[in-house]
């Protein structure tokens, strides 16, 4: 396989400020061979969708601690729909329970990685889901 | 049963090539055994000195907790102020002695209830707060002379300690009486935990301006807890969470001292807040060095001869690095060892992180479970009965010496690259500490780090949510809140408010002291989000450095 490699914008949206997991992850990703990009903290899911167009990424990874994944998940995937970007993969990362699982994935929302994930479960996700030419 | 004395020695012989090398996660080697030889140098009078004493090393009182317990202050706010008003009483009703606030993520960043930009996060981990008549919702019926209250706000302190005294003195306290303290503490924002606002120059000198007017107008508040918690649970070491956060609080110093002060007329009012988890010998340690240097750093460079500056208070609590998600109830267990440690090192105040933080705020059943944990260590198993009862052992002794030295070293080392406030600025501490949450994270992993339930003895199958109680987040909360803010606007005298923003806006722009003229825009009911707005239109928002 040639070209380009996995291109991967890891994402802290929202006013949480946790971002120890969205940094230890990238890192993660990047040792796996993926290209990272990080928006830093704050930010809107607007924001989120235009770096994502921008940048051409062919994923993108939430990460959120605050409880807060609910609302945000809905609105990423709905501007998402807005911008015909579904083939972008979605993944969330974080405090994300168990029983919010089930909706998160009818949203779209492809992978949810929990607190304490190992990393080849992340980056295994994403190299098998994301076919690059 | 006597054994020969040939035995034991071959015993010794065979045991050593299966002695497996044990380093903190500090970098410090441990030796199986330690004895006289490994604190031949110590000095008692020196370096350890009586229990309050310089240097402070056994603690800043001479009784400790035998005339004054620890105080014990669990972190709890959601919701509504009211909601919040009721957790607070029932955790007094239980013996708690003090109160810790969480504020909202919003109010947390400067950000009103109705703005767009809080849509979801109103009351979702902390008390919601807009405007002043929320901390007089908050604190009724709670006695704020006998009860003392932490703040634990950054990017807004100023706002809110304005807040928390105006409503003080509306109930009749002198500004003078008010006791209590805030977090205030915007480097460690910077690193760790993220709710900055402003750039970094004019949030100092909030924090200045803060300290400056409490050693001038409300002596027996503590302005400031400069944190090495959160950088260390942004991934720093134990040495560098102490190293880190007394280069922060040096920052500080020197911001106020240019303002003509001395240190001995503020540093006392100082306060830390630092991180109980992990190795109980190694956190020990720590914690008597940090003592040591703190009296020594502030009487030899500060020329500091006030007691008060150089004895180093903390709160020594919290531990959520070391909870983990996987088997929940597990934590109990943690958080009593956490509280353990933090009694053996001295600590004047005490909060244990829940057993089901890694899931929810939270619930009242575990919030109290915390509580009876420290109340069980004073009252049932006499770690309140003599003062620093490890002094003396050739483990603690030698392993205080190791960490005050690296602690130092470490210091030097950002000293060297050109001090804390041009690290942060361009985003170096943040790389080194989140590459070594990476490192971390990977020895984890791996198994080099053990985690009971989590990486060893793990059950795939288990089913860890059912041992939690779930904090519904509702979104009437907000709605309510939104409400109730748009009635006070409405009846607020809006020119006063306009007036008070306008003086707070021209006085950010030139040098002097802003605390009265928040304190002035409190008292018209301006909200939060206004007067932050008033002070970021003149000095901007930070800039993340983000480099990984």
């Amino acid at each position: 396989m040639s070209g380009r490699r996995i291109r991967v914008l890891i994402a802290k949206p929202g006013l949480d400020g946790h971002d120890v997991g969205a940094k230890v992850v990238a890192h993660a990703l990047m040792e796996a061979g993926m290209e990272v990009i990080y928006t830093g903290l704050h930010q809107t899911v607007e924001q989120i969708l235009n770096t994502a167009l921008q940048e051409d990424v062919d994923v993108i990874g939430l990460s959120i601690l605050s409880g807060s994944h609910m609302p945000i998940a809905e609105k990423l995937m709905a501007g998402l729909r807005n911008e015909k970007a579904q083939d972008i993969l979605v993944i969330i990362g974080g405090n994300i329970p168990k029983r919010d699982h089930d909706t998160l994935k009818a949203m779209g929302v492809a992978g949810i990685f929990p607190t304490s994930t190992r990393f080849e479960t992340i980056t295994g996700f994403i190299k098998e889901r994301v076919k690059v030419q | 049963m006597s054994v020969p004395a040939k035995d034991l020695k071959g015993d010794k012989k065979k045991d050593e090539g299966k002695v497996r090398p044990v380093i903190l996660e500090s970098g410090i080697e441990i030796k199986p055994v330690y004895g006289p030889e490994d604190i031949k140098d110590i000095d008692y009078k020196r370096d350890l000195g009586n229990p309050g004493e310089f240097p402070f090393t056994r603690g800043i009182h001479p009784l400790m907790y035998r005339s004054r317990p620890y105080t014990m202050r669990q972190y709890a706010g959601f919701g509504t102020p009211k909601e919040t008003n009721e957790r607070f009483k029932y955790l007094i009703s239980q013996g708690q002695n003090a109160l810790n606030v969480a504020f909202s993520l919003h109010s947390q960043m400067g950000i009103d209830s109705d703005n767009p930009l809080a849509e979801g996060e109103v009351g979702r981990v902390g008390m919601a707060v807009d405007t002043l008549k929320d901390f007089e919702v908050a604190f009724e019926g709670i006695p704020i002379d006998k009860i003392s209250t932490s703040l634990t706000i950054n990017g807004s302190a100023a706002i809110m300690i304005a807040m928390y005294m105006s409503m003080a003195e509306k109930r009749g306290v002198k500004l003078e009486d008010v006791r209590g303290n805030a977090q205030n503490d915007i480097l460690k924002e910077y690193i760790g935990r993220g709710t900055w606002i402003f750039p970094m120059a004019p949030s100092i000198r909030l924090i200045a301006d803060t300290i400056e007017f409490c050693a001038r107008k409300a002596p027996k508040y503590y302005p400031v807890s400069v944190c090495g918690y959160h950088i260390r649970e942004s991934g720093a070491n134990p040495v560098q969470e102490i190293a880190y956060a007394y280069c922060i609080a040096r920052a500080y110093i020197m911001s106020v001292m240019e303002r003509g002060l001395h240190p001995d007329e503020f540093v006392g009012r100082f306060s830390f807040n630092f991180d109980i988890h992990g190795n109980i010998f190694e956190q020990v340690g720590k914690f008597r060095a940090a003592r040591r240097l703190w009296a020594r750093l502030m009487k030899d460079e500060f020329g500091c001869q006030n007691p008060d500056s150089l004895q180093m208070k903390m709160i020594a609590g919290g531990g959520g690095g070391g909870l983990t998600i996987e088997e929940p109830e597990n934590n109990i267990v943690r958080g009593a060892y956490y509280g353990l440690i933090s009694a053996l090192s001295g600590t004047q105040t005490m909060a244990l992180c829940s057993y089901d933080e890694a899931y929810t705020i939270p619930s009242k059943k575990a919030a109290l479970i915390s509580l009876r944990t420290m109340q069980m260590l004073v009252e049932e198993m006499g770690l309140a009965d003599t003062v620093d009862p490890l002094a003396g052992s050739y483990y603690i002794e030698w392993l205080s010496n190791e960490f005050e030295r690296r602690i130092k070293e470490e210091m030097k080392k950002v000293d060297s690259q050109g001090g804390m406030v041009k690290l942060v600025a361009d985003g170096t501490i943040q790389r080194e500490v989140s590459l070594q949450a990476y490192v971390l994270e990977k020895r984890l992993q791996n198994g080099q780090i053990v985690k009971v339930g989590m990486n060893k003895y793990r059950q795939e199958a288990a089913q860890e949510e059912r041992a939690v109680e779930f904090h519904e987040y509702d979104s009437k909360t907000a709605k309510e809140k939104i409400e109730e803010l748009h009635d006070l606007k409405a009846t607020r005298d809006s020119d006063a408010v306009k007036a008070a923003l306008e003086r707070l806006r021209t006085a950010s722009q030139g040098k002097e002291n802003l605390m009265p003229y928040i304190m002035e825009a409190v008292k018209t009911y301006a909200t939060v989000g206004e007067m932050t707005d008033a002070m970021k239109e003149v000095f901007g928002t930070f800039k993340e450095p983000v480099n990984l």
